[in-house]
């Protein structure tokens, strides 16, 4: 891969004209030249701030869950209000800040930097799509501030519908709303991947990154307008009577499940996807070696986004369903695994024999490795039919998907954020202080979750505020596990935005990767790249193959390394 | 102009496509009708990946439809008696002619020759659009007056009834909606046109809002027998 007149880094037109254009953070600094910009990366930075602004509203949530949990009884919240906290917590990371967070955060910023674009294929419905998640952000919010709603993120019917008197409609609403905004970031990643790819970037040359928002996008563009549906029937029952799924006149809430699933269950895999995209992204820069089984990489790929859309029986397998339905389940949610361990193995296949560092973003990545293992072999105790009517509706379950949602989505992110940082901002970080969060969050993570599979097992049930003594030392640990990862979520946000006022200038290739992405300056240029860029070879020029592998590869301990 | 002129414009790079160029697409490494031609399969591309998105959005309600009828199939054909089916029987027929005009005017604005031509089928297409929602209008008050929504005051004995109006509402207002939502686009476009006269002409904006068109007219093929031949056979 090469471009054209890369110039040098280290630009700052203050101190040396290079004849440089302005970085797209300098090419205007109106409030208005960033509410109304169509540059996919200050994109990209909206939904970074308001991403976080709703990582931080819901992880105050969690915050107040768990710290009602340290004790059996009830003494922090009551009843009502502990069903508010978990169902805010729920919907507002789900959809507010895990759906959009890498791919329209790092998607944004990257996909076009990654196949030579100059921008997404439709700027401005980019920036409606923020103005979309932004206004459904609102709704659900004003929802929480009147009262909150107490069904749970899934919504069920008929309680959502018939019972429920909290502001079931205006969230339903903020969701539905949002829905749009996944849906146009999908529609216009899929058309700039299929149609703007610089010359000589063929699909096998796309990096796994791209690859992983373009299945992504597919499951946006597919599975987000059947939500929508599922929350306008609710909608419609709980504002205008009318009773699609009202059991007292001869509806079914279950079909309300099926439809809910259908989306939810490929929305988990909107949420893994991405940070699996960025993973394999890490993995192969820090261990200085080319991803093993490239090809099987994007296969994979496409076989969880495929398949990921059939095993949304397996969350209803105590709900009521045909036992030949619920075996159909089961076995595609086994079978879904395999493309998932294809991954893990390559990834692990990467490092082999690797050099391998350990910057931050590596210590998140390989943190994501083991948590996603753990998340998606205990997901395959759930997908057996016995132990899943065991341990349906406890800890075990909620162990289960944060260890997928959190461990491994929210790391991944975490990762990404400190690798693409320099060429985001121009800046570095102090990397002690990233290695410490991230170790800190990796360890945090473990005793929050981990005990959560204990409790579950020995049958403590979810969504309860009051609890068994028996179960007390496993919520102590969590909670305490907890406040820990309160520490190391905090700490990036601390030393990150210390980096943007005080930190070095980044180089335009801190990592020595060899992504098109850092074939420009950092931060880049409006128009992305000098010149055009033409792709000559595959992504992960790390170890040519055929030539022995260099061993001391440099390593500036500049650039923020130990070894 | 003929075909020969337009091509020959197309080639040097006419000062109305280098108007008519958007980022990203002014910035491809190619000459200007190349650019122009891959940034009309952009957005042609576009709104393909949207209507299906938008496939399964009322496919998802077909489904609820299906479900709901199987499980509840004389109160669903009772129901269906109680459809005014000459209204339905109109609308179908006013809203096929409206695709048929849009057809006309797609094809006729992507050859660029025949700006009158399309003109009048914009227009067209848009008064059939409003003449279905009028029709539709007539056909909810006597909805609204036969007591087919569903409540206390529900006109039909069965309780299941209610479902398939309950469906009845969601739907026709879902696709009201999205036909609202096309007449805006489609004035929009002869509006346009008719003030620039050369607006339309191989505006990748008239087949966007034509495949749209087209969709909104599928779903009604779709609902069409669901809502309004229920009970009616035999």
């Amino acid at each position: 891969m090469s471009t054209t007149a890369s110039p040098t880094g280290l630009a700052d037109p203050d101190e040396l004209d290079l004849r440089l254009p302005v970085s797209y953070l300098a090419d205007g600094h109106s409030v208005r030249s960033w509410l109304l910009t169509t540059d996919h990366k200050r994109i990209a930075i909206l939904y970074a701030v308001t991403i976080t602004l709703f990582f931080f509203i819901g992880g105050a949530a969690a915050t107040l869950v768990r710290l009602e949990l340290a004790t059996p009884e009830a003494d922090l919240l009551r009843a009502d209000t502990y069903n508010k906290l978990f169902t805010l917590h729920g919907v507002v990371m789900v959809w507010f800040f895990l759906i959009p967070s890498i791919p329209n955060t790092l998607g944004n910023f990257l996909v076009p930097l990654m196949i030579g674009a100059r921008d997404v294929a439709f700027p401005k419905l980019n920036l409606i799509s923020w103005y979309l998640n932004v206004g459904g952000g609102s709704l659900a919010v004003a929802a929480l501030l009147l009262g909150g709603v107490d069904t749970g993120w899934t919504f069920y019917v008929p309680y959502s519908t018939v019972f429920s008197n909290t502001w079931v409609s205006l969230t339903v609403l903020g969701v539905f709303t949002t829905g749009f905004s996944s849906i146009a970031t999908g529609v216009n990643f899929i058309a700039t991947i299929h149609l703007l790819r610089a010359p000589g970037m063929t699909w096998f040359r796309l990096p796994l990154f791209v690859w992983a928002m373009y299945t992504t996008s597919l499951m946006f563009v597919l599975a987000t307008p059947v939500l929508a549906v599922t929350l306008l029937l609710v909608f419609a029952e709980r504002t205008f009577g009318l009773p699609i799924f009202d059991p007292a006149r001869g509806g079914d809430p279950i079909l309300f499940q099926h439809l809910f699933w259908f989306y939810s269950h490929p929305a988990v895999y909107i949420m893994v996807l991405p940070a699996m995209g960025v993973v394999s992204e890490l993995i192969t820069c820090f261990a200085r070696r080319k991803v093993f089984g490239y090809s099987f990489m994007v296969y994979a790929l496409v076989a969880i986004a495929v398949i990921g859309f059939f095993t949304w029986g397996h969350h209803m397998f105590t709900s009521g369903m045909s036992p030949y339905a619920a075996l159909v389940f089961s076995f595609l949610s086994f079978v879904v695994a395999v493309p998932s361990a294809i991954k893990v193995f390559n990834w692990t296949g990467t490092l082999y024999r690797g050099q391998v560092g350990f910057e931050s973003p590596m210590l998140y990545a390989l943190g994501f490795v083991g948590l996603f293992t753990l998340g998606g072999l205990t997901g395959l105790f759930l997908a057996s039919i016995p132990v899943d009517v065991h341990v349906q509706d406890t800890y075990f379950v909620v162990a289960h998907f944060h260890y997928i949602m959190v461990g491994a989505s929210v790391s991944a992110y975490f990762g990404g954020l400190h690798f693409w940082w320099p060429k985001i901002t121009g800046r570095t970080y102090p990397e002690t202080w990233a290695r410490f969060a991230a170790i800190l969050m990796f360890f945090g993570f473990n005793l929050t979750f981990f005990p959560q599979f204990i409790a579950g097992y020995l049958g403590m049930p979810r969504r309860y505020h009051a609890y068994p003594p028996e179960f007390q030392i496993w919520n102590v640990l969590s909670s305490a596990g907890a406040a820990v990862l309160a520490v190391a979520y905090l700490m990036p946000l601390g030393y990150l935005t210390w980096s943007l006022l005080f930190g070095e200038r980044a180089t335009n290739n801190p990592w020595d990767a060899s992504g098109l992405e850092w074939r420009t300056t950092s931060p880049p240029p409006r128009q992305n790249f000098f010149g055009s860029p033409r792709i000559q070879g595959g992504p992960y020029n790390y170890h040519p193959e055929g030539v022995a592998p260099v061993h001391d590869q440099p390593r500036l301990p500049s650039r923020g390394s130990l070894t | 102009m003929s075909r020969a002129d337009v091509e020959a414009c197309l080639r040097e790079g006419h000062p109305d496509i280098e108007a008519r160029m958007r980022e990203p697409w002014s910035d491809l490494e190619t000459d200007h009708a190349t650019a122009f031609a891959r940034q009309r399969d952009g957005a042609a591309f576009g709104i393909w990946v949207f209507l299906a998105s938008e496939v399964l959005f009322f496919g998802a309600l077909f489904l609820t439809y299906t479900a709901a009828r199987l499980a509840n199939q004389e109160a669903f054909a009772a129901a269906g008696r109680e459809t005014n089916i000459v209204f339905g029987t109109l609308n179908t027929a006013i809203l096929l002619t409206s695709s048929l005009t849009m057809a006309v005017a797609s094809q006729a604005a992507d050859k660029g020759l025949f700006r009158r031509l399309t003109l009048w089928c914009l227009a067209a297409t848009a008064v059939f659009g409003l003449a279905f929602l009028v029709v539709k209008g007539f056909e909810y008050r006597e909805d609204i007056e036969k007591h087919l929504v569903p409540g206390a005051h529900f006109a039909l004995s069965q309780a299941p009834a209610q479902i398939f109006f309950g469906f009845y509402w969601l739907v026709t207002v879902v696709h009201a909606i999205h036909l609202s939502i096309g007449i805006a686009l489609v004035t929009r476009l002869a509006v346009m046109g008719w003030r620039d006269v050369d607006f339309l002409k191989e505006n990748p904006q008239v087949e966007v809002t034509a495949l749209y068109w087209h969709l909104v007219d599928v779903v009604w093929i779709f609902l069409y027998p669901m809502l309004y031949l229920p009970g009616r056979s035999g």
